[in-house]
């Protein structure tokens, strides 16, 4: 997995990490101060964090299938539950179901807590 | 005649004005430009670059990234619906991803406030690379209306709208 985050051009501009906790995959987005949308909270960019949640399913969904080819998402949707802070991100992503050509997942964002998350995503990719 | 319609970052950002992307730092890390705004509309565009790649074996631009884009887009088209600036905090966004975005070719995105109510504004949006007839994706999003009293990305504007005549 660490080679195929290597070979993502823009996981790399994000700076994101990955790390295998209790068997799960997490994906970490340390904060950098040119990942700010709001200077004056300051808070992480509401795309970025969009971003993060999307890279963190597809990689799930890529660790998941064994899948070749990076899957391709449908749609995207994300709910903003708390304004990301100048700290570092952690997200998981949950695949609800795995098709043959469909694949939903849901991933969660949080800070320090992860009973208090930051974002949630709902995505749907095409897998073939 | 139709009365045309005011909004506060008239003063400050009317055509050809490019720079209030470069109040967000990421927007100026991905080198963002604003094309137009309007009352309650905003066109930005986002640059190729190939380190924005999503899907290294089609040199495809990852769809985050133009979550970013319309996010931004339409952050600006709510605070170009308001005839007072206040606080913007994205609620919700759901993108649609209609096709691949062109490798090596310029995204651009145009947000629409459809609707503005006292807490709530309403946006939708289409990305698109060559045509905008053929846009490669679409967005609905909702924002909240002054959350996080000061906090807005578009707060550090209002001393300088304030200051015009």
């Amino acid at each position: 997995m660490k080679g195929l985050l290597a070979s993502i051009p823009y996981a790399q501009l994000l700076g994101v990490e990955i790390e295998r906790v209790d068997g799960e995959l997490d994906c970490v987005l340390p904060f950098r101060e040119d990942l700010i949308g709001n200077t004056r909270l300051p808070a992480i960019h509401g795309g970025v964090i969009g971003a993060f949640l999307e890279l963190t399913a597809t990689l799930r969904l890529i660790d998941e299938s064994g899948v070749a080819s990076v899957p391709r998402p449908i749609n995207f949707s994300i709910d903003y539950l708390r304004s990301a802070g100048p700290r570092p991100t952690r997200a998981r992503a949950d695949i609800f179901k795995l098709g043959r050509r469909i694949a939903h997942v849901h991933v969660i964002a949080w800070q320090e807590e992860r009973d208090r998350p930051v974002a949630a995503g709902n995505g749907k990719f095409l897998m073939a | 005649m139709a009365e045309e319609r005011r909004y506060a970052l008239a003063a400050l950002f009317g055509p050809a004005r490019f720079e209030v992307a470069d109040y967000t730092p990421h927007a100026r890390r991905l080198r963002m430009k604003v094309v137009e705004t309007g009352p309650g509309m905003a066109t930005l565009s986002l640059p190729y670059d190939p380190e924005l790649v999503g899907d290294p074996s089609r040199g495809v631009v990852f769809g985050g990234v133009i979550t970013t884009l319309i996010d931004q887009a339409s952050g600006l088209a709510v605070a170009c619906a308001m005839e007072e600036l206040s606080a913007i905090a994205t609620i919700d966004l759901r993108v649609d991803y209609l096709r691949a975005a062109e490798p090596g070719r310029d995204l651009l995105a145009r947000a629409e406030c459809y609707k503005l109510t006292r807490n709530v504004a309403f946006v939708r949006a289409t990305a698109w690379d060559h045509d905008q007839g053929d846009p490669f994706a679409g967005c609905l999003g909702t924002f909240m209306i002054g959350a996080n009293i000061g906090g807005s990305p578009f707060s550090g504007l209002r001393g300088a709208v304030a200051g015009k005549p």
